[in-house]
């Protein structure tokens, strides 16, 4: 089917319309969903969301206001799609992920509806490139139904302290434990690898620490392999908000800046895993 | 055992840390009245290396239990783990305030516990085995030759050498001059060989007592090891030799730190000398557990024993020489690929020798029998 290089008018035919000066500030925050090929994006008048679920157990979204576009026109009250992400990623990226300074790859996004592809134009330098990507029937996403009543725990903290944790975390642990309470140790992050046990404390008085409401002793297994994708968002981000309710299920929402200084947040839902033994110390 | 470091000598074990993780999978911890000793040595016992660190180099040093007559515990732990804790330097220096090191005898745990910026612990338990004294048999005072430079002098010259070179060839020239030379096989195609040899002058070392036309050759990838931690620390390496086969040894003094690196050297077949004996890791008759501590009595590893002195065979004749081989304590391996590469009158193996004996981790008991070594000829080759 021949392609029109002429990007559409505003709106016209096209119940999604979004355009980006510096794709870039799409495709950074999408990296940090990926650790699945599929994603369901979901588009309002408030801004894009785009979700990555894996085992029933883990569900990533990127929220990408509005505001944060140059152009962000949606026809119908939701649009739904299911899409490839790493081929969306490619396809953003097309240009290079090399960030000179200066130069940035502009992005014009359209979509027709439903049965229809995602169409991509990108523009770097004087030379344009269209994407067509086909998109699939959206898959039901799970629903971990964290509001902020429910919750019992919940810590703000710098990125800064966390990152390096969590990059070297024992990935020879199958879990990694989180305890949270009013008393000592405070938040604490622990593994149970081969080596041994280890144990990362962040005590409530630390300068890490942006705010501190725990009202419950609460520890909770979580598995590394479905956490250990969020390190890319904590690598983004420059606050993380860590939150459980009474049933152990963790949210963690991480707030980033992009390059312009737009705020961007990204959370991340978890299934507590099995039951809980007694931690080692 | 119970000790803190403090400051910048956090780092400065780290970095012990990823020198001593050149040499071995284990860790061995041995506190001692004179300090905290850690130690590693090669799969194939032909490289050891042991790093003292003095009471003064801790903020708090208390090498044992309470009771006075309660033996120190010595114990090991796999490099692996130990080396995570301490493998990003860098972030060590930025965010490392204190290190706890903690040995749990009764929970079976080695605690290692560092205190970060921000207030953040990292605790780390990890699970360890008691052990038998590791110690290399050696004595600098009886090596014929000794150098010593400051490290970057080293560090400089070992540059030329590619990363994957497996030997070097240290020698003692006319002139006072030291040359630097990569190992060549004999059976290597001289087509395809590259040699890359390079003289240091008498001024770059500090001091040079040497046996004139002595030369050495050992390993190079245990050597870098304790080169990086030597050029970092800005201490000067000396360097202690003998004869070809006997060990060298590397050792760098501080007020608070004592390092020693022991590798074994190629025995030259042309000496005229007897050629190497099987290295079981012990070929002395009855070892006891005793003798593991009294380390000047006992010279041995690297010469050839009493017994084959008197066996009354000929010296073998030069023939091509093999790779080193790695599984070197077990006997029948070593005859199986002794038949394998033979050229007609066995040769001897370019091996390494062990230079431990009485170390618990020797396979089994004693070593295997002396004569491992097929010195009359036979055209089967066999045994």
């Amino acid at each position: 089917m021949p392609l029109s290089t002429q990007p559409p008018a505003s709106g016209e035919q096209y119940v999604l319309v979004a355009s980006l000066d510096n794709a870039r500030h799409l495709s950074s925050i999408l990296r940090a969903v990926h650790f699945q090929d599929h994603a369901t994006c979901f588009a309002t008048v408030n801004g894009l969301r785009v979700t990555v679920e894996d085992a029933k157990c883990i569900q990533a979204n990127a929220f990408i206001q509005a505001e944060i576009f140059q152009e962000f026109a949606v026809q119908e009250e939701s649009v739904t799609f299911r899409i490839n992400l790493s081929v969306l990623l490619d396809c953003l990226t097309i240009f290079g992920t090399s960030s000179l300074p200066g130069t940035s790859t502009a992005l014009r996004m359209c979509y027709r509806g439903y049965g229809y592809p995602l169409m991509l134009f990108l523009e770097e330098g004087g030379v344009v490139t269209v994407c067509k990507i086909n998109t699939q029937e959206p898959d039901e996403l799970l629903d971990f139904d964290f509001c902020s009543t429910k919750v019992v725990n919940k810590i703000i903290l710098q990125s800064e302290g966390l990152r390096e944790a969590f990059a070297e975390l024992d990935m020879t642990s199958e879990v990694l434990q989180i305890t949270m309470s009013p008393d000592k140790p405070y938040f604490r992050l622990s593994t149970f690898g081969n080596a041994g046990s280890a144990h990362l404390d962040y005590p409530r008085d630390s300068d890490l620490m942006e705010a501190f409401h725990c009202n419950q002793t609460q520890t909770n297994r979580y598995k590394i392999s479905l956490l250990k994708p969020s390190t890319k968002a904590l690598a983004l981000s420059c606050k993380v908000s860590i939150r459980t309710d009474a049933q152990g299920f963790l949210s963690l929402q991480y707030m980033i800046r992009n390059e312009d200084g737009q705020i961007c947040f990204v959370e991340y839902y978890c299934c507590p895993d099995e039951d809980i033994t007694e931690a080692e110390l | 055992m119970k000790c803190v470091i403090t400051g910048s000598n956090v780092k400065v074990l780290g970095r012990a840390v990823h020198s001593l993780s050149r040499i071995g999978d284990e860790l061995y911890l041995e506190p001692t009245e004179s300090g905290l000793s850690l130690r590693a040595v090669n799969s194939s016992r032909s490289a050891f290396a042991a790093f003292l660190f003095a009471p003064l180099f801790f903020q708090l040093y208390e090498a044992g239990g309470r009771q006075p007559d309660r033996e120190l515990l010595r114990c090991k732990v796999l490099m692996k783990s130990f080396l995570g804790i301490f493998r990003s330097l860098p972030s060590l220096e930025k965010t490392v305030g204190k290190c706890l090191i903690l040995l749990k005898p009764r929970a079976s745990r080695l605690v290692v516990q560092l205190h970060c910026k921000y207030g953040v612990t990292k605790t780390h338990n990890l699970a360890f085995q008691e052990c038998e004294r590791l110690q290399a048999v050696f004595d600098t005072q009886s090596c014929a030759s000794s150098l010593c430079a400051p490290a970057r002098v080293l560090a400089e010259a070992v540059v030329h050498f590619p990363q994957t070179l497996a030997e070097v060839t240290l020698g003692a020239g006319p002139g006072g001059k030291i040359s630097l030379r990569n190992y060549v096989e004999d059976e290597a195609e001289p087509t395809k060989t590259m040699v890359t040899e390079l003289w240091l002058a008498k001024e770059e070392f500090q001091t040079v007592a040497v046996a004139p036309g002595s030369r050495i050759t050992f390993c190079l990838k245990e050597f870098r090891g304790l080169l990086t931690f030597a050029e970092a620390s800005n201490l000067p390496l000396t360097i202690h030799y003998d004869v070809p086969g006997r060990p060298v040894v590397f050792t760098l003094d501080d007020a608070v730190l004592e390092v020693h690196l022991v590798l074994a050297t190629l025995s030259d077949p042309e000496s005229g000398s007897q050629p190497p004996t099987a290295n079981g890791v012990s070929h002395l008759p009855a070892p006891s557990d005793d003798f593991a501590d009294d380390l000047e009595s006992y010279m041995i590893a690297m010469e050839t024993s009493a017994y084959e002195a008197g066996s009354g065979v000929p010296p073998s004749p030069t023939f091509p020489l093999h790779t080193p081989r790695p599984a070197e304590s077990d006997p029948e391996e070593e005859e199986e690929e002794e038949e394998e590469g033979a050229v007609p009158g066995t040769p001897p193996h370019k091996k390494f020798r062990s230079l431990f004996f009485g170390s618990v981790l020797m396979p089994g008991g004693p070593g295997p029998a002396p004569t491992q070594e097929v010195l009359a000829e036979d055209s089967d080759g066999e045994y």
